[in-house]
């Protein structure tokens, strides 16, 4: 399974016409979702799209950064399609699932405020699933280089000869 | 020319971990002529090798063997297999070690002395005292390249030290500076300069912070008289029915097992690995394992009281840029128990990469109280609590016989509850640091728990009676004359300061002691 950028082949016009759900990812057709933006797409081969749609925004959920766009939430969650943990996946999906609805909600994507999905979050924090998914996040989104200059921090300098002469000690406001 | 001894070659001694104490001594016997075969579990990394990327780094340097831990300690909740972070590798943990080098104050060599009876704290006083000391202390600053000790001038501060710093200033704190660092402001002894590059925990890049790695080591292979087998795992130390120690078993890369003869075996494989192989070595002899009658191997774990605060301000701190731990407050480290506590601590700068920070500025915290934090994380800065924690006899490294090692051995558990002496210290320690960062400004502040064990002590401690202690004023085990312990498991109490520069000096001092009982015939 990849994530691959998608700047030709598919509008953001034609992406909409296929989308079958709703909520921070598009399930367009079968096997395939992809960002309302159109700028990143996603097959998947062993999850549902609509799984690994609900895993995106339950990541986002857990570690919110607003400032972060989804593409790097699919990056973080994209090693669970696997036929290996696919079945502990959609058991745990299904459960989020059943959960939004034992709360009045359609499912867990069609629950509109952050703060209602959290509940449902913290209600089974404790579980073999949320940790699973909380722990793995830790390094599958953090770790992501492509996100630290996202956060400002920029990471190794010893090819720039580190800072001594670059702002090791360059504070202005104290 | 580098020495290669036969395995059967019982004139040699043999130095098990090549760290702060094994490395050192390795060193300084060879220097002195003597033979020695250092067995090293880990393979052989240099500047050159080293990844200044967190967790590749920590991938490719952490030791990651079987541990398992219990306690009421918040690490044993938060990172239940890796009790502790230290280094496999040729050079230990002074690959990962900060740098601060930092002499004990004359009463924490005398902690049941001067705090008396604690309850539920095993307290005594090393056999040796601060005036005993002072030479090999400052043998040690001198091989270290110790800043502001000799002639040696402070490293310039960076953006973090410069927060801390006014913070401090605004409290009241007088005794602030960049630090006694093993890390060069100049060049030193074929060293170069800090480049103020930060990873100072990955390994230096530049060779401005002081690793066995890059001196010790290869300065004792260049007499001649050492040789560094690395990936030479020990599993066993042999004795004979004399109950002398006769040579260890080691397994190489491959799994293979040889056993290496011995005139003399000096243990300095970190305080969990150390006191681990004494008890895996128990015999029909020593039931209980190896230089044990006082029944005190594993026991006392110590490792260190340890917090982070870490403060969110309104402009940009970058805190990761620069050296990691040039930054020191003092004041606290006195004794004074009207603050509610005995012992005290001392006050560091600290930065983690994002990375990092995300796995242990709250672990297990998720959601927009944890995420506003990392979202603020260019705007961070961040200090390290280090204090003395009381040595318990139920803290202790014991063998886990349902958890098993890639050599079938059983793994170390780490056992660990905080004293109350540690809990009121480090809540002041909370306390005072966030203060710190309120006094110049923070819009959050973040009480951090401690991090998996760097500062691991006391298991095999050092004690003038041997029904106290494992080892005598020299390292050398009561109950065996040729058995030495030579790591910071001898340590009888940990003190306030972090621990390498005591560890190096008791490593000096402890070649000179075998070298003089070799040459005496006595071991």
């Amino acid at each position: 399974m990849t994530v691959q950028t998608m700047r030709q082949g598919m509008t953001r016009r034609q992406l909409l016409s296929r989308t079958v759900a709703t909520g921070a990812t598009f399930v367009v057709g079968s096997g395939f979702i992809a960002g309302i933006d159109a700028a990143w797409a996603m097959e998947t081969t062993a999850l549902k799209p609509t799984s690994m749609a609900t895993l995106i925004q339950m990541a986002r959920d857990i570690y919110p950064h607003d400032h972060v766009a989804d593409e790097h939430y699919a990056i973080a969650v994209k090693g669970y399609d696997t036929t290996e943990a696919a079945p502990d996946i959609e058991a745990g999906i299904a459960a989020l699932d059943a959960a939004a609805r034992g709360k009045g909600h359609a499912s867990y994507l069609e629950t509109g405020w952050e703060r209602d999905r959290v509940d449902i979050l913290r209600a089974m924090e404790d579980g073999a699933f949320f940790q699973r998914i909380r722990g793995g996040l830790v390094t599958g989104l953090y770790n992501q280089k492509a996100v630290w200059p996202l956060f400002g921090y920029e990471g190794e300098s010893y090819s720039q000869g580190g800072y001594i002469d670059r702002g090791f000690d360059d504070i202005n406001w104290l | 020319m580098v020495a290669k001894y036969e395995l059967n070659d019982d004139s040699v001694v043999v130095i098990i971990g090549t760290g702060a104490g094994g490395g050192v001594l390795a060193n300084e016997l060879a220097q002195k002529g003597i033979k020695v075969v250092a067995l090293e579990a880990g393979g052989r990394y240099l500047p050159e090798d080293y990844i200044n990327d967190e967790w590749d780094s920590f991938g490719q340097l952490a030791w990651l063997d079987a541990r398992s831990t219990s306690g009421d300690w918040r690490v044993a909740k938060d990172f239940s297999g890796l009790p502790a972070w230290i280094v496999k590798a040729v050079g230990g943990t002074t690959t990962h070690w900060a740098g601060a080098s930092l002499r004990f104050q004359p009463h924490e060599f005398k902690a049941k002395a001067t705090y008396g009876a604690v309850q539920g704290a095993n307290l005594l006083d090393w056999p040796i005292d601060l005036a005993e000391m002072e030479p090999w202390y400052e043998k040690a600053e001198t091989k270290l390249g110790v800043t502001r000790t000799g002639d040696r001038t402070g490293l310039p501060g960076n953006t973090n030290f410069k927060v801390f710093e006014a913070g401090a200033k605004a409290l009241g704190y007088k005794d602030v500076h960049t630090g006694r660092m093993a890390i060069n402001a100049a060049e030193y002894d074929d060293r170069m300069a800090c480049q103020q590059t930060g990873f100072c925990f990955q390994g230096c890049k530049w060779g401005a912070k002081w690793s066995a790695a890059y001196t010790d080591i290869p300065r004792g292979e260049a007499t001649g008289n050492l040789e560094v087998r690395e990936r030479a795992h020990v599993l066993k130390i042999e004795h004979d029915d004399s109950g002398k120690v006769t040579g260890v078993l080691y397994a190489d890369k491959d799994g293979n097992q040889h056993l290496q003869k011995a005139r003399i075996v000096c243990v300095a494989g970190n305080s969990i690995e150390s006191p681990r192989l004494l008890l895996n070595s128990a015999s029909a002899l020593f039931p209980d394992g190896l230089a044990n009658s006082s029944g005190q191997v594993g026991r006392n774990y110590m490792r260190h009281m340890t917090g982070s605060v870490y403060a969110v301000f309104d402009k940009p701190v970058r805190m990761w840029r620069g050296t990691t731990m040039a930054g020191i407050i003092q004041d606290e480290a006195r004794h004074d128990p009207s603050r509610g506590f005995v012992g005290g601590y001392e006050l560091e700068t600290l930065a983690l990469g994002l990375p990092f920070m995300a796995a242990f500025l709250d672990p297990g915290g998720w959601g927009r109280e944890f995420t506003t934090a990392l979202d603020s994380y260019e705007n961070m800065a961040g200090l390290w609590i280090v204090g003395e924690d009381m040595p318990q006899e139920t803290n202790r490294i014991t063998l886990n016989h349902d958890l098993k090692d890639q050599y079938g051995l059983p793994a170390p558990n780490v056992h660990f509850d905080d004293h109350p002496n540690d809990t009121a210290m480090r809540a002041h320690a909370y306390k005072q640091g966030m203060a710190i960062y309120d006094a110049v400004g923070a819009t959050r502040t973040f009480p951090t728990p401690p991090y998996p064990s760097t500062h691991n002590l006391g298991t095999n401690r050092m004690s003038e009676n041997a029904r106290d202690g494992v080892v005598n004023k020299w390292g050398q085990t009561h109950d065996i004359a040729n058995l030495f312990v030579s790591d910071g498991s001898q340590f009888t109490t940990g003190a306030a300061e972090n621990p390498t520069l005591t560890i190096v000096a008791l490593a000096i001092r402890q070649a000179d002691h075998i070298a003089r009982e070799m040459g005496a015939g006595n071991i």
